[in-house]
């Protein structure tokens, strides 16, 4: 009889999740300052410190600009830092976004996305988080609990090797607050896939640096040069990262997931958990109508993996991208569908491509609005903008 | 002069050595320099506490000007001096002229 070896599962929310991670990745110095619906991450965190299972230092700030700054002059001293905030806390820790992307500090930040004010919404989109696409950060977009304890370990090894903060991000409540089943890896384990790699210069006594100097006209862009192709090697590093913890752990995602997509005629392009489940439902449901259906969705948001889109891309006749955000007075108003016309625009591609909006502010995406999708798609190919399942 | 690429700069913009500045020379803005005629100078001090930069340098010696001797001198350091032209005005004796920099 072969004995098969039993792993360790528990049933966790995706905010509880990226804390078990956190605690495998064995970190330093977490902040935090609490924001619906990113809190019980941290709840769990103080608890693990609190129980000696975790030995971090545990910092409570008065703001997220302040939660963010104090990982960054941890992360500075070569710590291991962890922040996770949402909607208006991402925002109001917005300059020191930059900051930490431009100091080259690898920072890692739990984000379950949530929509902005006003009104006020507690509820889940992404708005949050693709304001801060233009940041240097890098920026995963994940679709499970089991994703996102995985992306968080691989996170902090990608941010670690190319000196970027990494932002993991998911749901608001569709994914930080329901249930699954997640496997955990041993810990020790993740240690080792972990060693850290203090940067080249840290803020010590024995050896004084300075960081955040000025830099008149004459430096600046070289800075921001270094930026850009820090973003560039995190793409190549990104996939690397991801099969190596494939090959040790067993569970690799690759940068873009692809579902039925060899053969599909009619794709649909999207982020995030709830419209990746629905997504794929409806896709099967297309296909027993006789629609060749399929589903692409950006694991990697930034850097953003254009060959990997425009390869999956490659067979379909034509696409539609749901964003669950809105980019008020863009040409197109979906963020995604923005650099995926980019992309194509870039590689001499033309293809009807349609930009639905769905899922604003937790607007509930039905299975049915996202199959109704694939026969716009088939019957009425074009490019424009739907609003779909707003009362206009 | 060139300056280094963007490649070969520390990542972050990290000044990887403490006192980096003493080597830079931050003159390269300056338009107008002050020179010290020395036979009007009356050693009143009030450059060296008026230059905002610390630029004036006060040295010690015998100094014979004329039939006058002093134990101290007053000289401008070029490498530094941004050429704002403060002592010039605040010298009481119109000791110090701003003359137009050549290259």
């Amino acid at each position: 009889m072969q004995i098969q070896e039993v792993k360790h599962k528990e049933a966790l929310t995706s905010n509880y999740a990226v804390a078990y991670a956190v605690k495998a990745a064995d970190v330093d110095v977490i902040a935090v300052y609490p924001i619906t619906p990113q809190t019980t991450i941290v709840e769990k965190l103080a608890e693990f410190v609190a129980n000696g299972e975790l030995n971090a230092e545990l910092i409570h700030v008065e703001s997220e600009h302040s939660a963010l700054s104090a990982v960054v002059g941890a992360s500075a001293t070569g710590a291991r830092v962890f922040t996770a905030t949402s909607s208006q806390g991402l925002e109001y820790a917005h300059e020191i976004l930059h900051i930490a992307s431009a100091l080259r500090l690898p920072i890692v930040m739990a984000v379950p996305a949530r929509a902005l004010s006003a009104p006020i919404s507690i509820h889940g989109d992404y708005s949050d988080v693709m304001n801060a696409r233009d940041t240097g950060w890098v920026i995963y977009i994940v679709a499970s609990a089991q994703e996102a304890y995985d992306t968080i370990i691989q996170a902090y090894r990608l941010a670690e090797s190319v000196y970027l903060p990494v932002m993991v991000a998911y749901d608001g409540f569709l994914m930080s607050h329901t249930v699954e089943p997640v496997e955990l890896n041993d810990e020790s384990e993740v240690r080792k896939f972990l060693p850290r790699q203090i940067r080249p210069y840290t803020l010590n006594p024995k050896r004084p640096v300075t960081m955040g100097p000025l830099a008149s006209p004459d430096w600046y862009y070289e800075f921001k040069y270094q930026q850009v192709l820090a973003l560039r090697e995190a793409y190549k590093v990104a996939k690397e990262v991801d099969v190596a913890y494939g090959s040790k752990f067993g569970r690799s995602y690759g940068v873009v997931e692809t579902y039925k997509i060899e053969d599909a005629d009619y794709a649909l392009v999207t982020y995030g958990g709830a419209a990746y489940g629905n997504a794929r439902i409806a896709a099967d449901r297309a296909r027993e109508k006789g629609i060749a259906a399929g589903v692409i969705r950006v694991r990697l948001y930034r850097p953003f993996p254009t060959l990997e889109i425009l390869k999956a891309l490659e067979g379909v006749k034509a696409f539609a991208v749901v964003d669950r955000a809105i980019m008020f007075g863009s040409p197109a108003e979906g963020p995604l569908y923005k650099d995926i016309a980019t992309a194509m625009y870039m590689n001499g591609i033309d293809k009807p491509a349609i930009n639905i909006i769905h899922g604003i502010g937790q607007r509930t995406i039905y299975v049915e609005d996202l199959y109704k999708v694939y026969t716009m798609l088939k019957d009425r190919p074009g490019k424009e903008v739907v609003f779909m399942g707003v009362r206009i | 002069m060139t300056l280094p690429k963007a490649t070969q700069l520390p990542i972050g913009a990290v000044i990887p050595e403490p006192g980096s500045t003493r080597k830079n020379i931050t003159a390269g803005w300056r338009t107008l320099r002050p020179v010290i005629n020395d036979e009007r100078c009356i050693r009143c001090q009030l450059c060296w506490l008026y230059c905002p930069e610390g630029t004036i340098v006060e040295k010690r010696g015998v100094f014979k000007v004329g039939n006058r001797t002093y134990d101290v001198k007053y000289e401008i350091n070029y490498d530094y001096c941004k050429g704002c032209g403060i002592c010039a005005n605040e010298c009481p004796t119109k000791a110090i002229e701003m003359v137009p920099e050549t290259t």
